[in-house]
């Protein structure tokens, strides 16, 4: 009733080729951005902000560079990790080794360096692909785990690779409550969304789905294999080398290797396979998904050990989380095998006929 | 050297047991086409399993036979092991199947959680010894050929020992028996198989339950070098490197990988490792790997991969 799309003509190029082409998406977006800019930042207590919504803005921001590469490009990688890993030390090195480096400019640098380290290690793409290139990307994941541990010049000679960063300062504005931090991640997120859902619809991202759909189809009708895939290489890693940074310097303040070990690029491809591969919406879907879902779980878990008088250890309560977070994973996967973002179009779909489908 | 050999030996008794691991990876990709990240947690569940009931079985039935109690801890795991295959079957890749890879592997991974967490919810979280009676003395060797001799964990001679029996029995259930032939057919090509009259649900299980008793040996084996506990599970990732590195699709490529791996991690950790500060063994032996597909993109002894249009 609502959501028609009946008589609206497009009759100009421009208004064909807008991103969100019905003005009732048009205004919802608005209105949600509207609503995370001014609504968020007043309604919600500072606990919500540190532990669910931060980490989801940032971890969303990763899913989006996973996505270009795995759902856009078709290359599953599990090496993650290591390229949040490489921007957030990237990042760190270049604040505190080059004077004056403005903190954004320190994060961005940190974004290219690990383009520049995922680009050396998507070389392997070109010759495998599918399992045999999941794995290989496993050898970047152990190489950064093992050289921010032992290479004393990364982390400034600290004992464990253990750093830490203080509040950093935007042009005067200084980061330092849970709601600067909040508006910053989110600003950055929606730019990065933005530069996302362009470059896929552009000629790179038409190339990525070209090699996603079948490589060697693609290269017989003109499209270079090694441009397209070391470019969807760069351009993810950029993203999660930024995620990583920003995971460094707003979300944890001091951090360790161990921060981006391998089961954060487990997490991270959970949340693109959840939330749907090769949909920008997905992302933020699974991020949601992922980063909700343990917090939920382990609430629900005490109120019942509460309910029936039980005593549940801390520990019991992450095994049983665990436990519960794998069998959702499983069942997910498959009620919905192309994840939440499909659901999220069928409903759409549902919406333009309600309330006479017929 | 003497010592040179030592370290060769040791490398090669621990590649044979990353060939244990490797050696479910392969049975499973073979014949369901599924990449099971879930090998590791499954070798953790059945060294919890075999720990545990090794514990408990002699507390209820009142009785004081360790090699009694041993021998009924590995019957009730090898069930565990069977139940927990028959379930990951029926609930969940019977509903997958022919989705993406990528869906698949998730799942297993997904299945791994769920391994991990109901293994340490049901057994404990804490180090179990696992005691099946191997031998933990040192022993010399060679004493007349070097000065000194070259000194031989006796555990790892025994495990190596138990590994390559493992590989010979897999071997025989696979070319003499007509489950073994089904299976071979079902990795060949499903369709085929399924046209000729092979159950394809049923064997997907039988190659389940195979790889989880390849687990459970696994499991014992490290569970009574390292105790039982959750770290065990973080052994498949140490055996992906193999399963790559001699291809996917081989069994017996599974065994020379283990062993080029296992060499290869120990020669570089004891040659190259003390000039970068130590600890890399863990990345060379996926760089190795990553070499290696730069050349053969199948891996050593995978079938070829031909792209078709």
């Amino acid at each position: 009733m609502f959501y028609r799309e009946n008589g609206q003509f497009k009759t100009t190029y421009q208004s064909d080729q807008q991103i969100f082409a019905i003005p009732q998406d048009r205004w919802a977006i608005l209105a949600i951005v509207a609503v995370a800019f001014v609504g968020v930042p007043l309604l919600v207590d500072e606990y919500l902000l540190r532990a669910i919504l931060i980490p989801f803005l940032i971890l969303s921001l990763a899913a989006l560079g996973v996505n270009i590469l795995v759902g856009y490009c078709g290359q599953i990688t599990l090496g993650a990790g290591a390229s949040m890993a490489v921007g957030a030390y990237a990042a760190y090195n270049f604040l505190i080794r080059v004077d004056g480096m403005p903190a954004l400019a320190a994060i961005l640098l940190g974004g290219l360096a690990a383009a520049a380290a995922g680009m050396m290690f998507g070389v392997p793409s070109l010759r495998v692909r599918g399992l045999y290139l999941a794995v290989a990307t496993l050898a970047a994941q152990f190489f950064w785990d093992w050289a921010f541990l032992r290479i004393k010049w990364f982390t400034n000679n600290a004992s464990s690779g253990s750093v830490s960063v203080a509040d950093i300062n935007l042009l005067g504005w200084t980061i330092s409550t849970p709601t600067d931090k909040y508006l910053f991640c989110l600003g950055i997120l929606v730019v990065f969304s933005l530069m996302a859902k362009n470059l896929v619809r552009g000629s790179i991202g038409r190339q990525w789905m070209a090699i996603r759909d079948m490589d060697v189809a693609a290269t017989v009708i003109g499209i270079r294999p090694m441009y397209a895939k070391l470019s969807a290489f760069a351009v993810s890693s950029f993203y999660i080398g930024v995620a990583g940074a920003l995971w460094g310097f707003i979300h944890l303040g001091s951090w360790e290797p161990a921060a981006f070990s391998i089961d954060r690029s487990f997490q991270l491809l959970f949340m693109v396979i959840i939330g749907g591969m090769g949909a920008i919406s997905g992302s933020f879907f699974g991020a949601a998904f992922i980063v909700i879902l343990p917090t939920v779980l382990n609430q629900v878990l005490l109120l019942v050990g509460g309910v029936f008088g039980l005593e549940i250890s801390v520990a019991l309560v992450s095994h049983i989380e665990v436990t519960v977070f794998g069998a959702l994973i499983v069942f997910f996967l498959i009620v919905e095998p192309h994840g939440i973002a499909r659901l999220w179009s069928t409903g759409r779909e549902k919406l333009r006929l309600w309330p006479f489908p017929h | 050297m003497s010592f040179f050999l030592e370290t060769l030996l040791g490398g090669l008794m621990s590649g044979m047991l990353y060939s244990l691991v490797a050696l479910g990876f392969v049975l499973i990709y073979k014949a369901s086409g599924v990449f099971n990240f879930a090998q590791g947690a499954m070798v953790l569940f059945a060294a919890l399993s075999m720990a545990r009931f090794s514990e408990w079985i002699p507390e209820w039935l009142g009785m004081d036979n360790l090699f009694m109690a041993n021998l009924l801890a590995i019957a009730v795991s090898v069930v565990v092991m069977f139940a927990v295959a028959w379930m990951i079957e029926r609930l969940v890749l019977r509903h997958l199947v022919n989705q993406e890879g990528a869906t698949l592997l998730m799942a297993t991974l997904g299945i791994g959680y769920f391994l991990d967490g109901i293994g340490q919810t049901v057994f404990g979280s804490d180090i179990y010894k696992i005691d099946v009676g191997m031998p933990k003395e040192p022993v010399t060797m060679l004493e007349s050929v070097f000065d000194g001799g070259i000194l031989i964990n006796k555990e790892d001679f025994v495990a190596a020992f138990i590994a390559a029996m493992l590989v010979l029995a897999l071997t025989i259930f696979f070319q003499k028996t007509s489950t073994g032939r089904a299976l071979r057919a079902v990795a060949d090509d499903h369709q085929a198989a399924q046209s000729i009259g092979i159950p394809l649900g049923r064997i997907w299980v039988i190659v389940w339950c195979v790889a989880g008793i390849t687990a459970l040996v696994a499991g014992i084996i490290w569970g009574s070098k390292l105790g039982a506990q959750f770290s065990l599970s973080t052994v498949a990732l140490r055996a992906l490197p193999v399963v790559i590195l001699s291809g996917l699709t081989s069994v017996p490529g599974a065994i020379i990988g283990g062993l080029i791996i296992g060499v290869g991690e120990k020669l570089s950790e004891v040659f190259l490792g003390s000039y970068v500060g130590g600890g890399i063994e863990i990345w060379f032996a996926y760089m190795l790997a990553l070499v290696v597909l730069l050349f053969r993109p199948q891996g050593l002894f995978g079938e070829k991969i031909i792209d078709r249009v």
